[in-house]
């Protein structure tokens, strides 16, 4: 039989349609794949293989009665950010401890509702705080990718798989799910994606219920998938999204079949370039990158527009106001009394400080005290404030665009995947990882990384699409152009698998 | 801005972290220089601008105002680090 492991999820759901294979059998696939090669990519923090086959023997029998759910007997990754019932959640933060929640996140119970089987807890950066999942509780991510030395051959430095969905892009790039759940509150979602070949879309806030996923930045986090495909995305996000009167700010709109959406063709679509986004010394393979898109958009109808997104610089410095303001608000209920860890002090002040010293890492308690220091007295308005108001301004750039334009084309990230330690000595480095993808939270909007080439050192790159609110069709059609010019990327070799 | 040891302290106290003498110095500089990078929002105008609040404008939801869960206090405590006939055990407050 073929690896069922490299099956895409859409040919995984076409063979369970065909009985060509069981849902046993491809989850055993996939369990079998995660014991080999996770000591060395270390994607899960925890594999939950009793639970896989369970599910799994109960898709079987739903397939062989007639009665399959949309994503049937379809083995997928969770991000360690998304509850699950019963089963240990941490944010892979030492503060949670061996949390177990009582309950599931919506974006969750939606898919084990459609018959999806879940393979395990997948690691992220701690509460989703990095780019680089290299401040996880659980240790750092390796991504399949190995960059090429100057003699052209492989090296073995070890890459980064972007954060902080890291373990979501790595797992799915290695062949170790069909596809994964992710979040992206600045570019969590799509610069992982980008950084390893996959693709990853965040929708419009509001699309996914937040319901039941550990917050870090209430008015920027949204959930959205991480797959091999844009038509595996597509599957992904039908089943995630939904109104849900457990989190007021999700949207009652119908979720359009975005699978339909991929035939469509970009003829005649208005693609806007944004000045802006031609950064000060934007390497030569990345303006290439985003010149052959535009080129293969052009080549299938679709017509190219300059436009200008003026406040877009300010993005990332407004971001890191916000973000951090709403993670030290959020993150004040991590007090050691009602669950995970607790240090005991002298007093119930100095237990607090202990019990968050300890359990917060260093990257973690960096954001809660630039938020405390935003949202202190007599700072308020000078911060927070004036980046709520900056805010409108970046999301007033997009109305004027929408005017002249469908959808913008700009690149994912300002370079390829790096190695451990390159970036974390330095904040603000780390904190550029996310100078194209952050407007697109601050804003709201639908976002979505296709990958499109290889760098230089033969590491994946990304192309960004953005959208108007709520119209990921036009994503999905768009990043389906991409894909069927550019093709899909492999990390080659198969070393995770060798032990 | 400049982000001195006493401020550090004092924001650490607020959102209750310990701090080493060590640490403590290390996040002047960390501070300092990311607090000195978000200025430049300055440069923009925001006098006649209203704070962002919403992506797409929609009203409040409501709902009726009914008990939808209730009674689970064992598994409300489950996860506490400290807990006795589903109560939370928490430190003394009041000498």
């Amino acid at each position: 039989m073929t690896d069922l492991t490299k099956l895409t999820l859409s040919e995984a759901r076409d063979g369970l349609k065909k009985k060509t294979f069981t849902a046993a059998e491809l989850t055993d696939a996939f369990i079998g794949a995660i014991e080999k090669a996770n000591p060395a990519i270390n994607a899960y923090v925890l594999p939950t293989p009793e639970h896989a086959r369970a599910q799994a023997k109960d898709s079987d029998k739903r397939i062989a009665s007639g009665k399959a759910g949309l994503l049937e007997g379809l083995p997928l990754g969770n991000k360690d950010l998304f509850c699950t019932n019963g089963i240990r959640t941490t944010a892979c933060s030492k503060i949670l401890g061996n949390f177990v929640p009582a309950y599931e996140s919506t974006v969750g119970q939606n898919l084990w509702n459609a018959g999806a089987v879940m393979l395990g807890k997948l690691n992220n950066d701690e509460f989703a705080m990095g780019s680089s999942n290299e401040t996880s509780a659980w240790g750092t991510v390796v991504s399949p990718w190995r960059r090429k030395g100057k003699d052209g051959k492989p090296t073995t430095d070890k890459l980064v798989p972007g954060g902080s969905s890291g373990g979501s892009s790595a797992a799915v790039a290695a062949d170790l799910c069909l596809a994964a759940t992710a979040t992206d509150t600045g570019g969590s979602i799509r610069q992982p994606a980008a950084l390893t070949g996959t693709v990853g879309i965040k929708p419009t806030y509001g699309r996914c219920s937040r319901w039941g996923i550990v917050a870090f930045a209430s008015s920027l986090d949204q959930a959205g998938p991480i797959t091999k495909t844009v038509r595996d995305a597509a599957m992904m996000l039908k089943v995630m999204a939904s109104h849900d009167l457990k989190d007021t700010t999700s949207v009652d709109a119908p979720v359009p079949d975005y699978e339909a959406a991929l035939g469509k063709g970009v003829k005649g679509l208005r693609v806007g370039v944004p000045k802006e986004y031609r950064v000060d010394g934007m390497s030569k393979e990345i303006q290439k990158l985003w010149d052959d898109g535009i080129a293969w958009l052009k080549a299938v109808g679709a017509t190219i527009h300059d436009i200008s997104l003026p406040h877009t610089k300010y993005a990332l410095p407004a971001y890191y106001i916000v973000a951090p303001a709403e993670a030290s608000s959020n993150l004040a209920r991590y007090d050691g009394m009602r669950y995970g860890l607790r240090v005991q002090g002298d007093n119930l002040t100095d237990t607090y400080e202990k019990t968050r010293a300890e359990g917060f890492g260093k990257e973690v308690r960096r954001r809660i005290l630039i938020g405390t220091y935003v949202l202190s007295a007599g700072y308020y308005d000078a911060y927070y404030l004036k980046a709520q108001k900056v805010r409108t301004l970046i999301k007033q750039d997009f109305d004027k665009a929408w005017a002249d334009v469908d959808v913008v084309l700009t690149p994912t990230t300002p370079s390829p995947a790096f190695a451990f330690g390159e970036k974390s000595g330095d904040p603000l480095a780390m904190y550029l990882e996310d100078i194209f993808t952050v407007t697109v939270n601050m804003a709201g909007l639908p976002g979505m990384s296709v990958p499109a080439g290889l760098s230089s050192e033969g590491t994946p790159l990304g192309l960004q699409l953005i959208g108007k609110p709520f119209d990921e069709e036009t994503l999905f059609r768009t990043a389906q152009a991409i894909e069927d010019a550019a093709g899909r990327f492999k990390a080659p070799g198969d070393w995770w698998m060798k032990g | 801005m400049q982000v001195d040891e006493a401020t550090v302290r004092r924001i650490a106290r607020l959102a209750r972290i310990k701090v080493t003498d060590a640490e403590a110095k290390g996040l002047e500089n960390e501070l300092t220089q990311i607090l000195q990078w978000v200025e430049q929002l300055g440069e923009v105008d925001t006098s006649a601008v209203e704070p962002m609040t919403r992506v797409v404008p929609s009203a409040i939801k409501m709902r009726e105002d009914v008990i939808a869960d209730g009674e689970i206090a064992a598994t409300v405590t489950a996860n506490a680090p400290m807990s006795e006939d589903e109560f939370f055990v928490v430190p003394k407050i009041v000498e």
